[in-house]
C-alpha cells in the first residue's frame, strides 16, 4: 500500500484546506493541496476579518491566507494549481483525474468551499464586471462618490455594505425580509451609518443599463407588490453561497443543498474521504469553524492511513 | 513579480499593448485587491509557459485610471486579451487557471 503518489490529497486551498495541510504535514504524511486558482478561497474577498481569534485588531483576508499558506509550506505541504475533474474513491487506492494527469492517494479531504449564490435575474450575468460585483474590497474604489446597491441581509452583506460607504456616497441595502440576519454588532454599525438606507421586504427583479455599465436596478416590495427603479451605478450581491460539489457527482453523499454530509469525525459516506469547512453540512460557516473541521479531518485521515498500512 | 511580466501605464498602453506584434494578456489589478494578489503567481507561472507566444502585462488601476475607464472596467481582477490591437476576450474575477489557458489556446 505504499505505491500511491500521495498519502493525502486535499482538494481546495482555502482556510480549511490550508489547515488540513498543516496538520497532515506535521503528521509526516505526503500531502498536496490541489487548488484550481490560488490559495485563499472566499476570505480573499473579505475586507476585514475580526472574529478570528489571535488577531485582536483584525486583519485582511489576504493577509490571513498568506500566513496560513506560509505555515503549511513550512512543514512541507505541497500546493499545486490544478483541478480535480473526477474521482474514483470506491477502492482503498483512490484515483483523482486532474487537468493533466491521474494521481493516486490513500485518503482525500474535500475542502472546496462554496461560491457566491447568484440572484438569477435579468442583467446580472451581462453586467458582471460592469457594475455587478461580489467583492467590495476589489471593486468599491471604482464607485467613488457613486450611488450603489447591496443585496442581502447576512453578515457578509452587512459588513461589506459598511465597507462600501468608504467610497460610495450612498448604499441601498436591499433585503427581502423585515429584519437583518447579520450578527448584532454589525446591525448596530449599519444603523449608525447614515450613508446606508435599508430597503426592507424587497427583492431585485432586474439589473438595467447600457454598454457603459449598470444604470439602475428594478426592485419589488414582496409585501405590497410595489415596483420601482433605483438609479445606481453598481450592485453588489451577497445572497448566500452554493457548495462547490458538482465535481463530486455520485461519489459521496450530499444533503439537499448539495453540501457534503459528514459525521463528527468529518467522515463522508466513503471510507478514507473526509470533508471540512464551508463545503460540508454545518450550522456555521466561518474561518474559525473551517479550521476546526480540518484539524479533525486531517487527524482522522492520518489515523485511517496508519491503520491501513498496518493492516 | 516575474521578469516576463511588463508593467504598463496609461502612457505606454498604446505602445506595449495595442501596437504589440505578439498577442497580449493584460492583468488589471490593484494593491488593495486580495484576489488580484492571490492570482498573481498563477499568471506569473503562465507567463513562463507562454513565453514568446503571448506577452503578459500588468496594469495597476490605482495608478492608471484612464485605461480601465476606456475599457469599461469596474471590477478587478479583470484580464483582457488583445490580438492585433483588438480586444478579443475579457475575463472578470478570480477564475480557474484552466479558463485562462482555454482563452490563450483558442487565440494563439
Amino acid at each position: 500500500m505504499n505505491n500511491t503518489d500521495y498519502d493525502l490529497v486535499i482538494i481546495g486551498g482555502g482556510p480549511a484546506g490550508l489547515t488540513a495541510a498543516i496538520y497532515a504535514a506535521r503528521a509526516r504524511l505526503k500531502v498536496v493541496i490541489l487548488e484550481k486558482s490560488a490559495p485563499g478561497g472566499q476570505i480573499l474577498v473579505t475586507d476585514w476579518i475580526e472574529n478570528y481569534p489571535g488577531f485582536p485588531e483584525g486583519l485582511t483576508g489576504s493577509d490571513l491566507v498568506e500566513k496560513m499558506t506560509a505555515q503549511a509550506r513550512r512543514f512541507g505541504a505541497e500546493i499545486e494549481t490544478n483541478q480535480v475533474l473526477a474521482l474514483d474513491v470506491a477502492e482503498s487506492v483512490k484515483r483523482l483525474t486532474l487537468n493533466d494527469r491521474v494521481v493516486t492517494t490513500k485518503a482525500v479531504i474535500i475542502a472546496t468551499g462554496a461560491s457566491p449564490r447568484k440572484l438569477g435575474v435579468a442583467g446580472e450575468e451581462s453586467f458582471y464586471g460592469k457594475g455587478i460585483s461580489t467583492c467590495a474590497t476589489c471593486d468599491a474604489p471604482f464607485f467613488r462618490n457613486s450611488v450603489v446597491a447591496a443585496v442581502g441581509g447576512g453578515d457578509t452583506a452587512v459588513q461589506e455594505s459598511i465597507f462600501l460607504t468608504r467610497f460610495a456616497k450612498k448604499v441601498y441595502l436591499i433585503h427581502r425580509r423585515d429584519q437583518l440576519r447579520a450578527t448584532r454588532i454589525l446591525q448596530e454599525r449599519v444603523r449608525e451609518n447614515d450613508k446606508i438606507e435599508i430597503i426592507w421586504d424587497s427583492v431585485v427583479t432586474s439589473v438595467n443599463g447600457s454598454e457603459s455599465g449598470v444604470e439602475s436596478i428594478s426592485v419589488k416590495n414582496v409585501k405590497t407588490g410595489d415596483q420601482r427603479d433605483l438609479a445606481v451605478e453598481g450592485c453588489f450581491i451577497w445572497v448566500g453561497i452554493l457548495p462547490n460539489t458538482s465535481f463530486l457527482k455520485d461519489t459521496v453523499t450530499l444533503d439537499k443543498g448539495g453540501f457534503v454530509v459528514v459525521n463528527s469525525r468529518m467522515e463522508t459516506s466513503v471510507p478514507g474521504v473526509y470533508a471540512a469547512g464551508d463545503v460540508r453540512n454545518t450550522p456555521l460557516r466561518q474561518v474559525a469553524t473551517a479550521v476546526g473541521d480540518s484539524a479533525i479531518a486531517a487527524f482522522e485521515a492520518a489515523a485511517y492511513i496508519e491503520a491501513m498500512e498496518n493492516h | 513579480m516575474s521578469e516576463n511580466i511588463l508593467d504598463v501605464s496609461d502612457k505606454s498602453f498604446d505602445e506595449d499593448v495595442i501596437k504589440s506584434t505578439l498577442p497580449v494578456l493584460v492583468d488589471f489589478w490593484a494593491p488593495w485587491c486580495g484576489p488580484c494578489k492571490a492570482i498573481g503567481p498563477v499568471i506569473d507561472a503562465m507567463s513562463k509557459d507562454y513565453a514568446g507566444k503571448v506577452k503578459f502585462v500588468k496594469c495597476n488601476v490605482d495608478e492608471n485610471q484612464l485605461t480601465p475607464a476606456t475599457y469599461g472596467i469596474r471590477a478587478i481582477p479583470t484580464l483582457l486579451f488583445f490580438k492585433d490591437g483588438k480586444k478579443l476576450e475579457q475575463i472578470v474575477g478570480m477564475v480557474d487557471k484552466s479558463k485562462i489557458e482555454e482563452i490563450l489556446k483558442k487565440n494563439i
